[in-house]
């Protein structure tokens, strides 16, 4: 597959109040990720995550080394526009990210903004809306919708914008479980049926566990970078990283700490049972 | 046990009179032990924020009581105030509330608020952060030189600095990371244990749920829909799905396995107990081979 985006030995330092230069939130990041991958990205709280999806379509620029989209360098300030078109953010709070009273103009606004043609607009506001499960609602108020709701209209307007990629920083860390499984379902769904890139960075283990690679970071460095089958396999370094596994691994790992065989990646609370129920049927 | 707090027939309608009335809470009654580690959950707009609202006075019922140590905090309204530092309120994303110069100042505020000498208010503030396990050296920083993380700390300190009777915390967990989450869980449960006081925990973490709360309140369309024990309410696992809620994921596993034909005979809901529950069926199997 095409390669989508690319890190160079990146680095990125946030600067103190008196303007020194503190530890880097990203030191010497080389990274690639092709189009059509579905990428969960996770580490603790402080360890760059965010930083790395900001530099990934040029809200922030690299302090060293180079962040290249589709052949555009972020750096490169007559392609930033082109590159913010390719690679759509999505943030954590629905409320701050919608801007209209009523839902369809909400997702029509950055169409708007570039000028296109209200026939076009209507088609893929209505597209988008429906690629989110959304277009019942579209003469809604926003404010009257549910957590979850809201961030499918957020992400409604990204899509919007026929992005190639999306980014997803915690979308689903205000909602209710409802709320998580519809976002994550729509998250799925256009990673499979529209082929748009997911890179979703989260603190749900569940959630990453969807994905089909994982990458943990820590300390500003990639520490891991593998199938979630092999990243949640290794519970000891996850729990080192400020992590943890999810419960089907959990339970697995317990059961082969008290001296049993156990193939310990299960990711699916069925594939998870399956390996219990054999394990108790085993003589 | 005592009881220290009373919900009776409480009713809250937002709006009254206009086209946007609604019932966010209809006729609860809960009584709430001096002790219990409680959770509360519901999904959102089930009516759980509003519920907690009324139990330091920042909402007062459309009708139906509220009682505190015994007594009805509306009974008197000039003296609602004292509700806010009988029931200490820790609001979801707390940290965007601190405001002081210091970490002391902030933390110190509550206290002060109550009238509290200034070594009283500074043994209240010690006493806090080393609840919250914050270092003393955080004191004279800046509340927003911190992380994320630490400033949450502060804030739960900022309640806990009052010495509530009860204390309420919505979300606390929101938004951590797996470490950040055990963090604030442990201390809250050291917290609860070395000082007896009543907690009451809202959450959609049902995984945080499981290993803490001796008893939790599944609120559904502005009524109690369930009130019992983290394992009666978890082994009514097709109900809370039905309204958008969930179990423990290890509490799907099992349901999984029964479905497959292996019944465990119990309910489990937390890694733990599963690991017991397997190794001894285990165990119990190869005896009998």
């Amino acid at each position: 597959m095409a390669e989508l985006i690319r890190l160079e030995d990146v680095f990125f330092y946030y600067h103190s109040p008196e303007g020194e230069e503190v530890k880097p939130a990203i030191d010497g990041v080389t990274l690639s990720i092709d189009e059509g991958e579905f990428v969960a990205i996770l580490g603790h709280n402080g360890s760059g995550k965010s930083t790395l999806a900001k530099l990934l379509n040029g809200i922030i620029l690299p302090s060293g080394g180079d962040v290249i989209v589709s052949g555009m360098n972020t750096k490169d300030q007559d392609k930033i526009y082109d590159i913010r078109r390719k690679v759509g953010m999505v943030f954590q709070n629905p409320d701050n990210q919608i801007v209209a009273t009523v839902v369809e103009e909400d997702v029509a606004f950055a169409l708007e903004n570039l000028g296109m043609p209200s026939e076009e607009i209507r088609e893929k506001v209505d597209e988008a809306l429906e690629a989110v499960g959304m277009y019942e609602y579209r003469g809604h108020a926003p404010h009257l919708l549910s957590g979850g709701q809201k961030q499918r209209v957020a992400i409604a307007g990204v899509i919007a914008m026929k992005p190639t990629c999306i980014v997803l920083d915690e979308p689903t860390a205000m909602l209710d479980p409802k709320g998580r499984v519809d976002v994550m379902e729509t998250i799925r769904n256009l990673n499979k049926e529209y082929g748009i890139t997911i890179i979703l960075i989260t603190h749900h283990m569940e959630e990453a566990a969807e994905a089909s690679r994982v990458i943990v970071m820590r300390r500003g460095r990639i520490e891991f970078d593998d199938t979630p089958e092999m990243v949640f396999s290794k519970p000891e370094e996850m729990d080192d990283a400020g992590l943890s596994v999810p419960q089907t691994v959990e339970i697995l790992n317990e059961i082969k700490k008290a001296g049993f065989d156990m193939d310990i990646g299960a990711l699916t609370v069925d594939e998870c049972a399956e390996r219990i129920k054999n394990f108790l049927e085993e003589k | 046990m005592s009881e220290i707090l009373r919900v009776e027939n409480l009713t809250h309608i937002y709006g009254i009179g206009t086209p946007f009335e609604k019932t966010a809470i209809d006729d609860v009654t809960i009584s709430v032990e001096k002790g219990e580690f409680l959770g509360i959950i519901g999904h959102t707009g089930s009516g759980k924020s509003t519920l907690i609202q009324h139990l330091n006075g920042l909402l007062k019922p459309t009708s139906g009581k509220v009682f505190v140590a015994g007594k009805d905090i509306w009974q008197d309204p000039k003296e609602i105030r004292n509700a806010c530092f009988k029931v200490g309120l820790v609001f979801q994303y707390p940290e965007y509330q601190l405001f002081e110069e210091t970490v002391f100042k902030d933390i110190a505020f509550g206290p002060r608020n109550m009238g509290l000498s200034e070594d009283e208010t500074e043994s209240r503030v010690i006493e806090a952060v080393d609840f919250v396990g914050l270092s003393h050296d955080e004191l004279k920083k800046s509340p927003f030189e911190i992380s994320g993380g630490e400033k949450r700390r502060v804030a739960i300190a900022g309640i806990i600095a009052m010495r509530p009777d009860v204390l309420i915390l919505d979300e606390p967990t929101a938004g951590l990371d797996p470490y950040g989450r055990d963090e604030i869980l442990s201390h809250l449960i050291e917290y609860h244990e070395s000082r007896g006081t009543t907690v009451m925990l809202v959450t959609h973490n049902m995984e945080d749920m499981a290993r803490t709360v001796s008893r939790a309140i599944v609120i559904n369309q502005a009524k109690v829909m369930m009130s019992g024990t983290p394992e009666q309410v978890f082994a009514r696992a097709d109900e809370l799905f039905e309204v958008g809620l969930t179990v423990p994921q290890i509490t799907r596993v099992f349901v999984e396995l029964k479905n497959k034909g292996v019944d465990i005979g119990r309910p489990i809901y937390t890694v733990e107990s599963a690991k017991e529950a397997i190794l001894q069926r285990k165990g119990g199997g190869m005896g009998a081979s």
